[in-house]
């Protein structure tokens, strides 16, 4: 029989590293909602995010600057991606817009092996405090951002909802011609998003930094876990994506009760799996008729 | 030009790459012998993808599944039985790499487009951590080591491999497995395959089950880049897990684009492409070659999205 403080512990662990993919996961869903394009790199903009992170924390000592400064840099990266690789393939089949990110993420993986070195780096808790979670010292840092992730994709929702710029975005979504003949600039508007995807996926290899270090193979399961979160939560979804990531991170953090970690991913691969047999358009949206 | 005269061009070009192929090993320095042997398998491996991307549109980013899945059914056949034998090995590998592809072909042919290369991508990964995970069987990271099959062919010869025999070996196989995919390609059932790449809701609309012939070419597919798998093993008499990894499958995709979808021939170009950039990036680049294959690979989807051979697409499949 397991003990029910596990279980209690492993859904408190589920949240908070479902939220984290969520940040991640969500910035993947609104460019593939808004644009089309599949973004094989974007696990790589993430561990990118958390390089810039360790030097801007060198450099100002302070985690918060160092998170937003991480969150520009990305971003601006971003819209240089954007603005030299997929710009030139909108329209085109969005498969070959996974295949272009797919060499971008290449070159950027191998850039910070090169740049970075192979020894894995890490980032300093903002702040170290504990609680007591019955047998455990839990780390507060850890709930933090849990709510940090959430307060960003909250802010990120009623910027779409009522910011002037997100009802642009939302229209470049529902008809990009009609969205032009509005006098709405359709290329700017696909270049900030896919900033702002970019930015969310630094401000998540930041926070997620000091529980894991900082390396360049880190993106490589994070885009693993997005993809299957974007696929199970709906492609284009924002809000079937935060469910199925807590979903997907609930089923692991379980799974880990009983198999190695290293194991628990292959429930969350069958999660996929299962949803796209059953409900191929996601698991949180209903079935179109 | 008549239809006739170009196939007698195709013929002769095709005489003269092989033979070209098979006089390599004989007048090549040693660095590069090995070299071409590779590119072949490797070819192997990116034509068998192109059934799925090239004739059909399907991406499969989880060619690695298959391709690994070949190397450990062969390195199962290779430890289990002494002496080695290669026929035992590329039975059991493509047994291996045909029950995976069964597997795939049919929960992930129900799916189109990102869809499906997305659904192939977490296959070739949740066989890549069994694979990682099951030491006991598969000596997890460290892979397996085993002793190279004898080249035997009962009545014609029983020797050892030796460098120039093992190319032949698989310039023949490769050889083989192309003439046989060209004419897959050009039958019917091959067709049907490009009717669904061109247009899937009007071949289903003519009556074809779209689904059984994506199912088929999964498979195909699958057991083809199983054969490159035992090739490989055979070579390298090792298999290790990093084969099954994910990145291989994006290599695969790369050849493909690089030398040209649709063509069987490009895949194989792409392969030699990729590889002699990485010989001349990694004079410089050491094993940071990627950075510029990388861009370089970015650009020709951008800019040269047809591939290197993509300007004869068309004779190719005369």
């Amino acid at each position: 029989m397991i003990p029910f403080e596990l279980i209690l512990i492993q859904i408190i662990n589920g949240i908070v590293s479902g939220m984290i993919l969520a940040l991640v996961a969500s910035g993947l869903t609104l460019i593939f909602g808004i644009m089309d394009v599949v973004n094989f790199a974007h696990g790589d903009l993430f561990m990118l995010g958390a390089y810039m992170g360790v030097i801007t924390l060198a450099a100002t000592g302070n985690f918060w600057v160092a998170l937003a400064a991480s969150c520009l840099a990305v971003a601006a990266l971003g819209a240089v991606i954007q603005m030299t690789a997929l710009r030139p393939l909108l329209g085109r089949d969005p498969l070959t817009t996974i295949l272009a990110t797919f060499g971008i993420s290449l070159v950027i993986q191998n850039a910070a092996l090169w740049y970075f070195g192979p020894v894995a780096r890490k980032i300093n808790e903002p702040f170290t405090g504990q609680f007591p979670l019955f047998h455990l010292q839990y780390p507060w840092y850890r709930i933090a951002i849990a709510v940090l992730s959430a307060a960003i994709i909250g802010a990120l929702y009623l910027f779409l909802k009522y910011g002037t710029y997100g009802i642009w975005i939302r229209a470049t979504t529902q008809d990009r011609v009609m969205a032009s003949a509005m006098g709405i600039p359709v290329p700017w508007v696909h270049t900030a998003v896919f900033a702002i995807g970019a930015a969310m996926a630094a401000a998540s290899g930041v926070l997620f930094g000091p529980l894991v270090g900082v390396s360049h193979a880190m993106g490589l399961d994070v885009i693993l876990r997005a993809f299957i979160v974007v696929v199970v939560g709906g492609m284009g979804n924002l809000g079937g994506s935060i469910l199925a990531a807590i979903f997907v991170s609930m089923l692991e953090a379980f799974a880990a009760i009983w198999v190695s970690p290293a194991q628990a991913v292959i429930f969350s691969f069958m999660a996929l799996i299962l949803t796209l047999l059953f409900r191929p358009t996601g698991l949180f949206v209903p079935t179109p008729k | 030009m008549s239809p006739r005269h170009s196939s007698t061009g195709y013929w002769i070009g095709f005489a003269l790459i092989v033979a070209a192929l098979a006089v390599a090993p004989l007048v090549l320095p040693e660095f590069w012998r090995r070299f071409v042997t590779e590119i072949l398998i490797w070819g192997l491996l990116a034509m068998s993808s192109d059934i799925l991307i090239g004739y059909t549109g399907m991406v499969s980013f989880g060619h690695s599944a298959f391709f690994g899945l070949g190397m450990y059914g062969a390195a199962a056949a290779l430890l289990s039985v002494s002496p080695p034998n290669l026929w035992l090995a590329i039975l059991l590998g493509l047994v291996g790499a045909g029950l995976v592809a069964v597997f795939v072909a049919f929960f992930s042919t129900r799916l189109r487009d990102i869809y499906f290369a997305i659904t192939t991508l977490v296959f070739s990964q949740i066989f890549y951590v069994i694979i990682f995970t099951w030491t006991d069987v598969t000596g997890g990271e460290n892979g397996l080591t085993f002793r190279a099959p004898t080249l035997w062919i009962p009545g014609v010869i029983d020797a050892p491999f030796t460098r120039e025999t093992l190319h032949w070996f698989v310039l023949a196989v490769v050889t083989a497995s192309y003439l046989l995919l060209r004419r897959i390609t050009q039958s019917p059932f091959g067709m049907v395959l490009q009717s669904i790449r061109e247009n899937e809701p009007r071949t289903r609309a003519i009556g074809y089950h779209v689904e059984h012939y994506k199912i088929v070419a999964v498979m195909l597919s699958g057991l083809f880049a199983g054969l490159a798998g035992v090739l490989y093993a055979v070579q390298n008499r090792f298999a290790a897990p990093d084969f099954v990894f994910f990145l291989i499958s994006g290599e695969v995709v790369i050849f493909n684009v690089m030398g040209g979808m649709g063509t069987l021939v490009g895949p194989v170009v792409g392969a030699g492409f990729f590889f002699l950039l990485r010989e001349g990036f990694s004079r410089f680049w050491t094993e940071y070659y990627l950075i510029p294959v990388g861009v370089i690979f970015t650009l020709m989807v951008i800019f040269l999205p047809q591939g290197i051979l993509g300007f004869a697409r068309r004779r190719l499949n005369s």
